[in-house]
Protein backbone atom coordinates (compact mmCIF):
# COMPACT_ATOMS: atom_id res chain seq x y z
CA UNK A 1 0.00 0.00 0.00
CA UNK A 2 1.48 3.43 -0.76
CA UNK A 3 2.72 5.86 1.95
CA UNK A 4 0.22 7.90 3.50
CA UNK A 5 1.21 10.16 6.16
CA UNK A 6 -2.23 11.73 7.35
CA UNK A 7 -2.82 7.27 7.32
CA UNK A 8 0.13 6.64 9.71
CA UNK A 9 -0.31 9.82 11.84
CA UNK A 10 -3.87 8.41 13.10
CA UNK A 11 -2.19 5.30 14.30
CA UNK A 12 -2.21 5.09 18.14
CA UNK A 13 1.22 6.40 20.06
CA UNK A 14 3.75 3.72 21.28
CA UNK A 15 6.05 7.06 22.82
CA UNK A 16 4.16 9.08 24.58
CA UNK A 17 5.10 12.10 26.29
CA UNK A 18 6.19 13.21 29.85
CA UNK A 19 10.04 10.94 28.89
CA UNK A 20 12.81 13.38 29.99
CA UNK A 21 14.81 13.84 26.87
CA UNK A 22 16.22 17.43 26.16
CA UNK A 23 13.48 19.41 24.20
CA UNK A 24 14.03 18.91 20.41
CA UNK A 25 16.06 15.88 21.01
CA UNK A 26 16.08 13.54 17.40
CA UNK A 27 15.89 10.30 19.54
CA UNK A 28 12.79 10.57 20.53
CA UNK A 29 12.19 11.66 16.63
CA UNK A 30 13.68 8.26 15.47
CA UNK A 31 12.10 6.18 18.12
CA UNK A 32 8.67 7.51 17.18
CA UNK A 33 9.02 7.15 13.89
CA UNK A 34 10.10 3.52 14.04
CA UNK A 35 7.36 2.43 16.20
CA UNK A 36 4.82 3.76 13.90
CA UNK A 37 5.89 1.67 11.30
CA UNK A 38 4.57 -1.37 13.54
CA UNK A 39 0.69 -2.40 12.69
CA UNK A 40 -1.23 -1.72 15.17
CA UNK A 41 -2.39 -5.33 15.74
CA UNK A 42 1.44 -6.24 16.34
CA UNK A 43 3.10 -6.57 19.64
CA UNK A 44 6.81 -5.45 20.52
CA UNK A 45 9.86 -5.88 23.01
CA UNK A 46 11.60 -2.79 22.81
CA UNK A 47 15.33 -3.25 23.92
CA UNK A 48 17.47 -0.23 25.01
CA UNK A 49 21.07 -0.09 25.05
CA UNK A 50 22.31 2.60 27.81
CA UNK A 51 22.34 6.08 26.52
CA UNK A 52 20.48 9.45 26.56
CA UNK A 53 17.34 7.40 25.40
CA UNK A 54 16.98 4.42 28.34
CA UNK A 55 18.11 7.01 31.20
CA UNK A 56 15.04 9.35 29.97
CA UNK A 57 12.45 7.50 28.54
CA UNK A 58 12.11 4.83 31.69
CA UNK A 59 12.41 6.35 35.34
CA UNK A 60 10.59 4.28 37.85
CA UNK A 61 8.23 4.00 37.57
CA UNK A 62 7.31 6.15 34.52
CA UNK A 63 7.84 4.33 31.22
CA UNK A 64 7.15 6.46 27.88
CA UNK A 65 6.80 3.29 26.13
CA UNK A 66 3.28 1.74 25.32
CA UNK A 67 5.19 -1.79 24.82
CA UNK A 68 7.44 -4.06 27.02
CA UNK A 69 10.52 -2.85 27.42
CA UNK A 70 13.82 -4.00 28.68
CA UNK A 71 17.44 -1.98 29.41
CA UNK A 72 20.08 -4.50 30.79
CA UNK A 73 23.81 -2.68 29.96
CA UNK A 74 25.29 -0.54 27.38
CA UNK A 75 27.01 -3.42 25.67
CA UNK A 76 24.43 -6.00 25.34
CA UNK A 77 21.15 -4.58 23.51
CA UNK A 78 22.36 -7.04 20.35
CA UNK A 79 22.55 -9.87 22.98
CA UNK A 80 19.42 -9.16 25.03
CA UNK A 81 17.09 -8.58 22.23
CA UNK A 82 18.34 -12.19 20.55
CA UNK A 83 17.69 -14.19 23.42
CA UNK A 84 14.01 -12.25 24.29
CA UNK A 85 13.29 -13.40 20.59
CA UNK A 86 15.01 -17.03 20.83
CA UNK A 87 12.75 -17.19 23.66
CA UNK A 88 9.57 -16.16 22.37
CA UNK A 89 10.16 -18.75 19.21
CA UNK A 90 10.07 -21.25 21.66
CA UNK A 91 7.08 -20.45 23.34
CA UNK A 92 5.01 -19.85 20.37
CA UNK A 93 6.08 -23.41 19.59
CA UNK A 94 4.73 -24.88 23.02
CA UNK A 95 1.90 -23.17 22.18
CA UNK A 96 2.21 -20.59 25.20
CA UNK A 97 2.17 -17.32 23.39
CA UNK A 98 -0.34 -16.47 20.50
CA UNK A 99 0.21 -12.92 19.37
CA UNK A 100 2.92 -11.64 17.44
CA UNK A 101 5.76 -10.23 19.30
CA UNK A 102 8.32 -7.77 16.81
CA UNK A 103 11.76 -7.19 18.58
CA UNK A 104 13.41 -3.67 18.23
CA UNK A 105 16.92 -2.98 19.93
CA UNK A 106 17.54 0.74 20.23
CA UNK A 107 21.01 1.78 20.79
CA UNK A 108 23.02 5.41 20.87
CA UNK A 109 26.15 5.90 18.77
CA UNK A 110 28.14 5.30 21.76
CA UNK A 111 25.99 1.92 22.67
CA UNK A 112 26.24 0.79 19.18
CA UNK A 113 29.08 1.66 17.10
CA UNK A 114 31.66 1.31 20.44
CA UNK A 115 30.30 -0.30 23.40
CA UNK A 116 27.53 -2.96 21.92
CA UNK A 117 29.46 -3.41 18.61
CA UNK A 118 30.29 -6.93 19.44
CA UNK A 119 26.70 -8.13 20.69
CA UNK A 120 25.28 -6.59 17.89
CA UNK A 121 27.76 -8.16 15.70
CA UNK A 122 26.91 -11.84 17.29
CA UNK A 123 22.68 -11.16 17.36
CA UNK A 124 23.14 -10.48 13.23
CA UNK A 125 25.71 -13.39 12.72
CA UNK A 126 23.43 -16.16 14.44
CA UNK A 127 20.44 -14.77 12.61
CA UNK A 128 17.41 -13.65 15.47
CA UNK A 129 14.79 -12.09 14.41
CA UNK A 130 15.28 -8.81 15.36
CA UNK A 131 15.69 -5.14 14.31
CA UNK A 132 18.44 -3.18 15.47
CA UNK A 133 18.20 0.08 15.46
CA UNK A 134 20.59 3.15 15.90
CA UNK A 135 19.80 7.03 16.48
CA UNK A 136 22.81 8.19 15.65
CA UNK A 137 23.83 11.31 17.54
CA UNK A 138 27.86 11.08 16.89
CA UNK A 139 29.08 11.50 20.68
CA UNK A 140 28.46 10.19 24.26
CA UNK A 141 25.75 12.88 24.37
CA UNK A 142 24.48 11.31 27.52
CA UNK A 143 27.66 11.83 29.78
CA UNK A 144 28.22 15.28 28.25
CA UNK A 145 29.92 15.00 24.57
CA UNK A 146 32.72 12.64 24.36
CA UNK A 147 33.65 11.43 21.57
CA UNK A 148 32.29 8.51 20.05
CA UNK A 149 33.69 6.36 16.62
CA UNK A 150 30.76 8.12 15.45
CA UNK A 151 31.86 11.33 16.11
CA UNK A 152 32.95 13.38 12.19
CA UNK A 153 36.54 14.43 11.76
CA UNK A 154 37.03 17.40 13.05
CA UNK A 155 33.91 17.96 15.50
CA UNK A 156 34.60 19.71 18.69
CA UNK A 157 33.51 17.13 21.83
CA UNK A 158 34.88 17.20 24.81
CA UNK A 159 37.29 15.27 25.12
CA UNK A 160 38.66 15.98 21.91
CA UNK A 161 38.14 19.60 22.22
CA UNK A 162 38.97 21.97 19.64
CA UNK A 163 42.22 24.29 20.39
CA UNK A 164 45.48 25.09 19.29
CA UNK A 165 47.01 21.30 19.92
CA UNK A 166 44.44 19.37 18.36
CA UNK A 167 41.79 20.49 15.96
CA UNK A 168 38.93 18.66 17.38
CA UNK A 169 38.39 15.35 17.01
CA UNK A 170 41.14 13.48 14.68
CA UNK A 171 39.51 10.85 13.18
CA UNK A 172 37.15 10.59 10.55
CA UNK A 173 33.67 8.18 11.15
CA UNK A 174 33.24 4.74 11.56
CA UNK A 175 31.10 3.64 8.66
CA UNK A 176 28.96 1.58 10.48
CA UNK A 177 25.93 1.00 8.03
CA UNK A 178 28.95 -0.68 5.83
CA UNK A 179 29.82 -3.02 8.31
CA UNK A 180 26.55 -4.33 9.11
CA UNK A 181 25.58 -4.62 5.49
CA UNK A 182 28.60 -7.02 4.90
CA UNK A 183 27.49 -9.16 8.13
CA UNK A 184 25.21 -10.30 4.94
CA UNK A 185 21.90 -9.98 6.39
CA UNK A 186 19.04 -9.47 4.84
CA UNK A 187 18.03 -5.91 5.30
CA UNK A 188 20.02 -2.43 6.14
CA UNK A 189 19.39 1.11 5.63
CA UNK A 190 20.54 4.68 6.64
CA UNK A 191 18.12 7.58 7.19
CA UNK A 192 17.24 10.33 8.73
CA UNK A 193 14.16 12.89 9.36
CA UNK A 194 12.85 15.02 5.92
CA UNK A 195 9.78 16.21 4.29
CA UNK A 196 6.82 13.77 5.06
CA UNK A 197 8.52 10.93 6.70
CA UNK A 198 8.31 8.12 3.02
CA UNK A 199 11.61 7.68 3.45
CA UNK A 200 12.30 6.83 7.21
CA UNK A 201 9.05 5.34 7.48
CA UNK A 202 9.70 2.96 4.50
CA UNK A 203 12.99 1.90 5.69
CA UNK A 204 11.30 1.04 9.39
CA UNK A 205 8.56 -0.74 8.17
CA UNK A 206 11.09 -3.01 5.96
CA UNK A 207 13.64 -3.60 8.76
CA UNK A 208 10.10 -4.76 10.97
CA UNK A 209 8.96 -7.18 8.57
CA UNK A 210 12.05 -8.40 7.13
CA UNK A 211 12.52 -12.17 7.88
CA UNK A 212 15.97 -11.98 10.00
CA UNK A 213 18.41 -9.26 11.23
CA UNK A 214 18.15 -5.91 10.21
CA UNK A 215 19.62 -2.86 10.80
CA UNK A 216 18.59 0.76 10.40
CA UNK A 217 21.39 3.53 11.02
CA UNK A 218 18.80 6.90 12.01
CA UNK A 219 20.74 10.63 11.95
CA UNK A 220 19.28 11.61 15.12
CA UNK A 221 20.81 15.40 15.60
CA UNK A 222 21.27 16.53 19.00
CA UNK A 223 20.84 19.95 19.41
CA UNK A 224 23.23 20.72 22.76
CA UNK A 225 25.57 18.61 21.72
CA UNK A 226 25.74 19.67 17.70
CA UNK A 227 25.31 23.54 19.33
CA UNK A 228 22.32 24.64 17.08
CA UNK A 229 19.22 25.95 17.83
CA UNK A 230 16.38 23.39 18.61
CA UNK A 231 14.17 24.40 16.13
CA UNK A 232 16.39 24.04 13.17
CA UNK A 233 16.30 19.80 13.31
CA UNK A 234 14.69 19.29 9.87
CA UNK A 235 17.16 21.85 8.14
CA UNK A 236 20.01 20.44 9.19
CA UNK A 237 18.74 16.94 8.54
CA UNK A 238 17.64 18.29 4.70
CA UNK A 239 21.78 19.38 4.44
CA UNK A 240 23.12 16.42 5.62
CA UNK A 241 21.78 14.72 2.61
CA UNK A 242 21.98 17.49 0.52
CA UNK A 243 25.60 17.88 1.08
CA UNK A 244 26.12 14.05 1.00
CA UNK A 245 27.41 14.42 4.17
CA UNK A 246 24.88 11.73 5.15
CA UNK A 247 23.75 9.45 2.06
CA UNK A 248 19.90 7.99 2.28
CA UNK A 249 20.22 3.77 0.94
CA UNK A 250 19.90 0.31 1.66
CA UNK A 251 21.35 -3.15 1.28
CA UNK A 252 18.56 -5.51 0.53
CA UNK A 253 20.02 -8.93 0.35
CA UNK A 254 23.24 -7.28 0.06
CA UNK A 255 22.44 -5.73 -3.19
CA UNK A 256 22.92 -1.65 -2.31
CA UNK A 257 20.17 1.02 -4.02
CA UNK A 258 20.45 5.11 -3.47
CA UNK A 259 17.43 6.21 -2.31
CA UNK A 260 18.39 9.83 -2.61
CA UNK A 261 20.14 11.52 -4.90
CA UNK A 262 20.56 15.61 -4.44
CA UNK A 263 19.42 17.65 -7.57
CA UNK A 264 22.52 20.12 -6.73
CA UNK A 265 25.14 18.49 -4.41
CA UNK A 266 25.60 20.84 -1.64
CA UNK A 267 29.31 22.13 -0.63
CA UNK A 268 29.86 20.56 2.74
CA UNK A 269 30.38 24.36 4.98
CA UNK A 270 26.32 24.45 4.11
CA UNK A 271 26.13 21.61 6.34
CA UNK A 272 29.30 22.44 8.70
CA UNK A 273 28.72 26.13 9.46
CA UNK A 274 25.22 25.60 10.76
CA UNK A 275 26.65 23.65 13.78
CA UNK A 276 28.43 24.89 16.77
CA UNK A 277 30.84 21.50 17.57
CA UNK A 278 32.55 22.67 13.74
CA UNK A 279 32.43 26.37 14.71
CA UNK A 280 35.80 26.50 14.51
CA UNK A 281 36.68 25.45 10.80
CA UNK A 282 35.67 29.06 10.17
CA UNK A 283 38.25 30.79 11.60
CA UNK A 284 41.18 32.31 9.22
CA UNK A 285 43.75 29.59 8.68
CA UNK A 286 41.05 26.28 9.08
CA UNK A 287 40.14 26.23 5.82
CA UNK A 288 42.20 23.26 4.91
CA UNK A 289 39.54 21.26 7.22
CA UNK A 290 37.10 22.44 5.33
CA UNK A 291 38.65 21.07 2.36
CA UNK A 292 39.58 17.57 4.09
CA UNK A 293 35.70 17.14 4.82
CA UNK A 294 34.78 17.98 1.65
CA UNK A 295 37.39 15.44 0.03
CA UNK A 296 36.30 12.75 2.52
CA UNK A 297 32.72 13.19 1.70
CA UNK A 298 33.41 13.35 -2.34
CA UNK A 299 35.11 9.86 -1.49
CA UNK A 300 32.47 8.36 0.33
CA UNK A 301 29.81 9.46 -1.89
CA UNK A 302 31.63 7.91 -5.05
CA UNK A 303 32.28 4.85 -3.62
CA UNK A 304 28.55 4.45 -2.49
CA UNK A 305 27.64 5.60 -6.23
CA UNK A 306 29.46 2.66 -7.48
CA UNK A 307 28.25 0.26 -4.72
CA UNK A 308 24.72 1.38 -5.64
CA UNK A 309 25.02 0.99 -10.23
CA UNK B 1 -0.22 -6.80 59.33
CA UNK B 2 -1.02 -4.55 56.33
CA UNK B 3 -2.51 -6.48 52.84
CA UNK B 4 0.57 -6.49 50.05
CA UNK B 5 -0.78 -5.79 46.53
CA UNK B 6 0.25 -8.39 43.96
CA UNK B 7 3.03 -6.46 41.85
CA UNK B 8 1.14 -5.99 38.98
CA UNK B 9 -1.87 -4.55 40.62
CA UNK B 10 0.81 -1.60 41.75
CA UNK B 11 -0.26 1.50 39.51
CA UNK B 12 2.37 4.01 38.53
CA UNK B 13 0.40 6.55 39.73
CA UNK B 14 0.58 5.66 43.14
CA UNK B 15 3.89 5.31 43.91
CA UNK B 16 5.95 8.30 44.85
CA UNK B 17 8.81 9.51 46.95
CA UNK B 18 7.20 8.79 50.25
CA UNK B 19 6.25 5.18 49.05
CA UNK B 20 7.67 2.34 51.41
CA UNK B 21 9.90 -0.19 49.31
CA UNK B 22 7.22 -3.05 50.57
CA UNK B 23 4.43 -1.01 48.53
CA UNK B 24 7.15 -1.02 45.10
CA UNK B 25 7.12 -3.48 42.57
CA UNK B 26 10.25 -5.67 42.77
CA UNK B 27 13.27 -5.32 40.17
CA UNK B 28 12.08 -1.64 38.96
CA UNK B 29 9.37 -3.33 37.21
CA UNK B 30 6.05 -1.86 36.13
CA UNK B 31 3.58 -3.26 34.30
CA UNK B 32 1.15 -0.42 32.58
CA UNK B 33 2.27 1.34 29.97
CA UNK B 34 2.84 4.91 28.93
CA UNK B 35 3.23 6.34 32.39
CA UNK B 36 5.75 9.27 31.43
CA UNK B 37 1.94 10.76 30.51
CA UNK B 38 1.67 11.83 34.21
CA UNK B 39 4.66 13.72 34.54
CA UNK B 40 4.45 17.60 33.85
CA UNK B 41 7.12 17.88 31.11
CA UNK B 42 5.47 21.43 29.84
CA UNK B 43 7.27 23.71 33.09
CA UNK B 44 10.56 23.25 31.19
CA UNK B 45 9.39 25.08 28.62
CA UNK B 46 11.10 28.79 27.66
CA UNK B 47 9.18 28.99 24.37
CA UNK B 48 5.65 28.25 23.57
CA UNK B 49 4.09 26.99 20.38
CA UNK B 50 0.68 28.96 19.44
CA UNK B 51 -1.43 26.57 16.87
CA UNK B 52 -4.00 29.06 14.48
CA UNK B 53 -6.51 26.07 13.33
CA UNK B 54 -7.53 29.12 10.35
CA UNK B 55 -4.41 28.81 9.10
CA UNK B 56 -3.91 24.57 9.21
CA UNK B 57 -4.53 22.86 6.65
CA UNK B 58 -3.99 19.39 8.31
CA UNK B 59 -0.97 18.10 6.14
CA UNK B 60 0.46 16.79 9.17
CA UNK B 61 4.73 17.66 8.37
CA UNK B 62 4.84 19.13 12.06
CA UNK B 63 3.63 15.51 13.44
CA UNK B 64 5.86 13.25 12.92
CA UNK B 65 8.61 16.09 13.72
CA UNK B 66 7.53 16.39 17.12
CA UNK B 67 9.98 14.89 19.74
CA UNK B 68 7.35 15.21 22.69
CA UNK B 69 4.21 13.15 21.24
CA UNK B 70 2.46 16.18 21.85
CA UNK B 71 0.55 16.87 18.21
CA UNK B 72 -2.72 14.70 18.68
CA UNK B 73 -4.25 13.84 15.73
CA UNK B 74 -8.11 13.38 15.56
CA UNK B 75 -9.88 11.88 11.98
CA UNK B 76 -7.67 13.46 10.21
CA UNK B 77 -7.44 16.59 11.59
CA UNK B 78 -4.32 17.88 14.04
CA UNK B 79 -5.77 19.11 17.27
CA UNK B 80 -4.15 21.86 19.31
CA UNK B 81 -1.11 21.11 21.12
CA UNK B 82 -0.80 18.52 24.22
CA UNK B 83 1.27 21.58 26.56
CA UNK B 84 1.51 19.81 29.35
CA UNK B 85 4.18 17.71 27.60
CA UNK B 86 5.38 19.71 24.74
CA UNK B 87 8.83 21.67 25.99
CA UNK B 88 8.48 24.15 23.27
CA UNK B 89 11.33 23.36 20.98
CA UNK B 90 10.21 24.80 18.63
CA UNK B 91 10.63 22.34 15.38
CA UNK B 92 6.86 21.92 14.42
CA UNK B 93 6.96 26.23 14.19
CA UNK B 94 10.00 25.61 11.53
CA UNK B 95 8.44 22.77 9.84
CA UNK B 96 5.01 23.87 8.88
CA UNK B 97 4.69 25.63 5.52
CA UNK B 98 1.41 27.67 6.26
CA UNK B 99 2.51 29.26 9.10
CA UNK B 100 -0.17 27.48 11.12
CA UNK B 101 2.07 27.90 14.31
CA UNK B 102 3.76 30.54 15.92
CA UNK B 103 6.30 30.85 18.65
CA UNK B 104 6.75 32.60 21.58
CA UNK B 105 8.55 33.46 24.64
CA UNK B 106 6.64 32.20 27.29
CA UNK B 107 4.89 34.87 29.29
CA UNK B 108 5.56 37.73 26.80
Amino acid sequence: MAYSLKQQVEKPERFVGGHRLCAGCGAAITVRGVMRALKPEDKAVVVNATGCLEVSSFLYPYTAWEDSYIHSAFENAGATAGGVEAAYRVLKKKGKVNETFKFIAFGGDGGTYDIGFQSLSGAMERGHDIVYVCYDNEAYMNTGVQRSSSTPRFADATTTPAGSIIPGKPQNKKDLTAIMAAHGIPYVAQTTFLGNFKDFHEKAEKAIYTEGPTFLNVMSPCPRGWRYETEDIAEICKLAVDTCVWPLFEVVDGVWKLNYEPRKKLPVEEYLKKQGRFRHMFNPGSEWMIEEVQKHVDKKWEALLNKCK
Amino acid sequence: MTMTKKANEIKASEINESTPWQEMTIGGEIYEGGTSALVNTGEWRTMIPIFHEEKCNHCMLCVPFCPDSSIPVENGKRKDFDLMHCKGCGICFKVCAHKAISYEKVGA
